[in-house]
């Protein structure tokens, strides 16, 4: 019979992430439909927090580990951790999140434990006692199913794969297991956090909308001009009355990295697509998008998209987005703003 | 600066981005229609990490820097007469298939082989770079595994800068959710660095660079070891391109008074 071991880091206040409840889900389901013993792992500077806001999970046991030195997500130490708590809950089947602490350090802990490892992974199915998951490969524009026989088998779950576990809090007693960190482990010291100041912060995972602006912002416009100063002021504008997070075409990050015209505030973080980041949102509106289907694989996650774009084949919007306005952006997100603003 | 790295810089190559990808299913599992056709690039995070190890070799007088790439011979040769144009590099080539679908653990066992075997290499001083995601794989799983075959247990992912310091530590930014970066402080080598996009943009072709680089690349590529992949137990099914055809409505005729008001009621719905 399978062991599942939900491992899961906590956050400062000792408790769980969203998208660490959302693994949970996902352990919890699979443990019934498999039959299996399911075990939580918690590690971090605190974790009562966490062990009691889940105890009702079904869970047969909790361990635990806890101490200062784990508060820093730092590759040596996690590693340890996680060794030490997979190696005491003899899993065969292990649950984690997406999240970058676990991306950074599982496929080492695999490595140690001579198992295996999938990472970005959207589904997990058990039929007939049978485990399968399904992943993307090259970056989203492939998806496959992967079964293993190998063991134990780390699988990292994609944030809002899962909907998030939801319980009654409970108390519960955590098994500690020894962890020794010893001086080796201890050469990088994590500093902090660098945060784009709160009226640069462009990126908001959790927004409604995500907003896909396009190298056509950059472009000459109809009277012959190119109209970046009056592009920047457009789509801070919208950012700000909507609260919607800024994606963008590579096309238009490039720019950016060749010091050509471009928008100040656009980065490589804004960057949807193959090379990009996957965001998930329930709304995406393109703007001055063109390009390749590559390019466009940012838009997998986007349930309901629209496009503004003066190209009716454009790219970003035939067969990609629900309703394509063929129209001039400028002056569209003028009147949206100026909407939005009286609001 | 007198504390010199030894730079090693895994990267592969992965079909040009703007070509059709469509899966098959041969006799040793999933692959891609005309694979061997396709024209290749080199995996672009990972080209990031070689354009920052070969500016991180200008920083710090004695440091050194090898290109370590799994793939079929012919094809990596193809991209080489490129690559080889960007930058100063010593090349050590692994012939063997380096598709997606190729478990990333055994790529990591024939890379660390590799990487043991390299010439002259202090490593007490090596900093091993790549992409932190392949645009192939795109599991961000083989550098750790690397890393911790090489017994290296400093790692970061996700890097987007480095920067060293007089007494030999570094300071490594990486990236975290939400668009933040996490600062850390290495105390120096050795460690993993698996790179994003960095911060540098990409080197013009000097010819001059690649004619010095093509005289040793040849004779690395005829030297080039075999790694024959396993299925060691990894099954693939219903692998397939993903639906993404929408029934797309085009809207021509409305002012954009009209447009910008439906806009906004839509973003407005629940």
């Amino acid at each position: 019979m399978d062991t599942i071991l939900f491992l899961a880091h906590t956050e400062a206040d000792g408790k769980l992430g969203k998208a660490g409840l959302q693994a949970l889900n996902a352990a919890v389901e699979l443990n019934k439909t498999l039959g299996a013993t399911l075990v939580v792992g918690l590690y971090g500077a605190e974790i009562d927090p966490a062990g009691n806001a889940i105890a009702n999970c079904g869970a047969q046991k909790f361990l635990g580990v806890a101490g200062p030195e784990f508060a820093q997500p730092r590759y040596a130490t996690d590693a340890a951790v996680c060794e030490a708590l997979l190696r005491a809950s003899t899993a065969t089947i292990v649950l984690a999140a997406g999240t970058s602490r676990n991306a950074r350090v599982l496929a080492g802990v695999t490595q140690r434990l001579n198992g295996c490892i999938d990472t970005h992974v959207t589904g997990v199915e058990a039929t007939s006692g049978s485990l399968t998951i399904t992943r993307p490969f090259y970056r989203q524009r492939i998806e496959g199913s992967v079964a293993r026989t190998r063991r134990p088998w780390i699988i990292l779950l994609d944030p809002d794969a899962y909907t998030a576990w939801q319980g009654e809090a409970g108390s519960i007693q955590v098994q500690q297991v020894e962890c020794s960190v010893p001086e080796a482990l201890r050469r990088t010291t994590v500093r902090g956090i660098v945060t784009p100041p709160a009226d640069q912060q462009t990126i908001r995972p959790d927004a409604q909308l995500l907003f896909v602006a396009g190298a056509g912002w950059t472009k000459k416009q109809k009277d012959g001009q190119v109209h970046v100063g009056e592009a920047e002021t457009l789509i801070l504008d919208f950012l700000k009355y909507s609260k919607a997070s800024l994606g963008s075409s590579k096309s238009l990050v490039d720019l950016t990295g060749e010091n050509q015209t471009a928008l100040r505030f656009m980065s490589h973080l804004n960057q949807v697509g193959q090379t990009g980041a996957s965001p998930r949102h329930p709304k995406g509106l393109s703007t001055c998008c063109h390009g390749e289907e590559p390019h466009t694989v940012g838009w997998r996650f986007i349930a309901e998209r629209r496009a503004i774009n003066l190209d009716p084949n454009c790219g970003w919007a035939r067969g990609k987005a629900d309703v394509l306005y063929v129209a001039d952006a400028f002056e569209v997100m003028s009147k949206v703003n100026a909407l939005l603003g009286s609001k | 600066m007198s504390n010199p790295f030894h730079v090693v810089v895994c990267a592969s190559i992965v079909p040009d981005p703007l070509q059709t990808l469509e899966p098959v299913t041969g006799q040793t599992g999933p692959g891609l229609k005309n694979e061997m056709m396709l024209p290749a690039i080199l995996d672009p995070w990972a080209a990031h990490a070689l354009y920052e190890g070969a500016h991180l070799m200008k920083q710090v007088a004695g440091s050194k820097l090898w290109l370590v790439s799994l793939a079929p011979r012919a094809k990596l040769q193809q991209v080489m007469m490129t690559v080889a144009q960007k930058v100063p590099l010593q090349l050590v080539a692994v012939d063997g298939p380096c598709g997606g679908f190729v478990d990333a653990h055994h790529t990591a066992a024939a890379l660390a082989n590799a990487i043991r075997k390299i010439e002259g290499i202090d490593f007490s001083r090596l900093l091993l770079f790549g992409g932190w995601e392949s645009a192939s794989r795109s599991a961000g799983v083989t550098l750790q595994l690397v890393g911790e075959r090489l017994g290296i247990v400093d790692q970061f992912q996700g890097v987007d800068s480095i920067k060293p310091q007089e007494d030999g530590s570094f300071e490594v930014l990486e990236r975290i959710e939400g668009a933040r970066h996490q600062v850390s402080v290495c105390a120096g080598p050795p460690a993993v660095l698996g790179w994003a996009t960095g911060s540098l943009g990409e080197p013009r072709n000097d010819p001059q660079v690649g004619m010095l680089n093509m005289r040793a690349i040849m004779p690395a590529l005829q030297r080039a070891a075999t790694a024959a992949p396993s299925a060691d137990g990894l099954q693939y099914t219903n692998v397939v391109t993903p639906k993404q055809q929408r029934d797309t409505k085009i809207v021509k005729d409305k002012t954009a008074d009209e447009i910008a008001r439906e806009i906004v009621q839509w973003i407005g719905q629940e």
